[in-house]
């Protein structure tokens, strides 16, 4: 064999096709298998999260809804009891308010027969000062027997 | 190639060697049409392998403009596990990490396999064809020329000695020559055996590629010349059937064949690279 410009040629050639092959065909397809390899990767990581994500969201709201039920329980008690202490309460002021009216009722009552007796002494003496004038036809001054009229009144 | 050549008994031997003969240009011999001095280009090798070449960065750009991350087609599945299978080799008999090699093995599985495919087209085809525009010699086939053979396992060894030295450095390199197989004490001996080992490498890559196709393209003249060397007339009920059974017998056989010496080249070619790139020796 000898070594001709026909060798030469073909090395250039290798060369030139090994930077082209390595240009065009494999740097691209391996970088978008690569990249291919990653986003499955990702996907698959993310579906994973995604499960645990789930289960954690389920645990988390099966606590959420056993914490509410018991406020709810707690809220309902409460309100019982508040209710029926309002209903007691009531009652109870009912009970004083009702007897502070019949307490002042009796008061006037006492009053306005204490002021009717005074009324009543009043004019029973002056009955009596008049009934005795009329008696000795004569004026009878009031000061003088004021102590009489007294014991008058006194004794109604 | 006309077929005048063929009908004779005589003509055998000259059909042979006119196929098998290259379109010769620069200083080349008048008589026998072989390259005479360093000045004479195989037309016909060039001109395919540059257009295979061209073929395999076109289909590439073309590939590459349409790329799918997400649903490969058709082509760009069949390209991609092309890649994978060569990436698979490389992992596997490649130590280290290394961008260079796996576009090298790519490289010439693909051209090796498409010059090597020229061969399974019928051999007086493209001949004749070119017989037509003037064209007297024209050997298809890239990889019976010694010279495309050559040039590759010699870019190979190139690559050999440059990791060798990269690695080894050049005094450790040297060290392999003096030390390697027997030891210190026969270093003479340690000297040829290690030169026949490194200068067998490129050597075998290329002869063996050579050999092979070169041996092919002759089985597929001989078969050729079962109905060629036939008098036209009654042998020929005989003769031509028994020609298209053996051709296509040889072409099916000759498809594992050219893809076997593809892939045996390009796994050498990463062995090889792959010892010189490796320190302990």
């Amino acid at each position: 064999m000898n070594i001709t410009v026909t060798l030469l040629a073909q090395v250039i050639a290798f060369v030139v096709l090994i930077y082209f092959v390595n240009k065009v065909l494999w740097k691209p397809l391996t970088d978008m298998m690569d990249a291919r390899q990653k986003k499955i990767a990702d996907g698959l990581a993310a579906a994973e999260k995604g499960i645990k994500d789930q289960e954690l969201a389920e645990k988390k709201a099966l606590d959420v809804i056993g914490e509410a039920k018991k406020q709810a329980a707690e809220i309902v008690g409460l309100a019982q009891k508040r209710s029926s202490e309002i209903v007691d309460d009531a009652k109870n002021s009912a009970k004083s308010e009702a007897e502070k009216i019949v307490h002042a009722a009796n008061t006037e009552i006492e009053q306005e027969l204490n002021r009717a007796k005074e009324q009543l002494r009043k004019d029973v003496s002056a009955v009596a000062v008049a009934g005795a004038s009329k008696i000795l036809k004569k004026e009878i001054n009031a000061n003088e027997h004021a102590d009489l009229l007294k014991d008058l009144a006194a004794q109604i | 190639m006309s077929a005048s050549e063929g009908s004779s008994g005589g003509g055998t031997v000259e059909y042979i060697q006119h196929h098998l003969t290259n379109l010769c240009v620069g200083d080349c011999d008048p008589v026998t049409h072989k390259a005479a001095s360093f000045w004479a280009l195989h037309l016909d090798t060039v001109f395919f392998s540059y257009a295979l070449a061209a073929l395999i960065i076109i289909v590439s750009w073309r590939l590459g403009r349409s790329l799918q991350t997400d649903v490969p087609s058709g082509f760009q599945n069949f390209v991609e596990s092309i890649l994978d299978f060569v990436a698979q080799q490389v992992r596997d008999t490649f130590p280290g990490k290394n961008p260079l090699i796996a576009p090298l093995a790519l490289t010439i599985f693909l051209w090796v396999w498409l010059m090597n495919f020229m061969d399974l087209i019928p051999v007086d085809l493209l001949p004749l064809l070119a017989s037509f525009l003037g064209i007297g010699y024209l050997k298809v086939v890239p990889t019976t020329d010694l010279s495309t053979t050559m040039a590759m396992s010699l870019t190979v060894f190139a690559l050999i000695l440059y990791y060798n030295i990269k690695t080894k450095g050049l005094i450790g390199y040297g060290k392999m020559f003096l030390f390697h197989p027997f030891g210190k004490f026969v270093i003479p001996i340690n000297i040829v055996m290690t030169a026949i080992e490194e200068l067998a490498k490129p050597l075998s890559l290329g002869l063996r590629l050579f050999g092979n196709m070169f041996a092919g393209e002759l089985v597929f003249l001989l078969i050729a010349l079962i109905g060629g060397s036939a008098a036209i007339g009654f042998g020929l009920l005989l003769v031509v059937p028994l020609q298209v059974v053996l051709d296509l017998a040889w072409l099916i056989f000759h498809i594992l064949v050219i893809t076997l010496q593809a892939f045996i080249f390009m796994v050498l070619t990463i062995v090889y690279l792959g010892m010189a790139t490796t320190s302990d020796h």
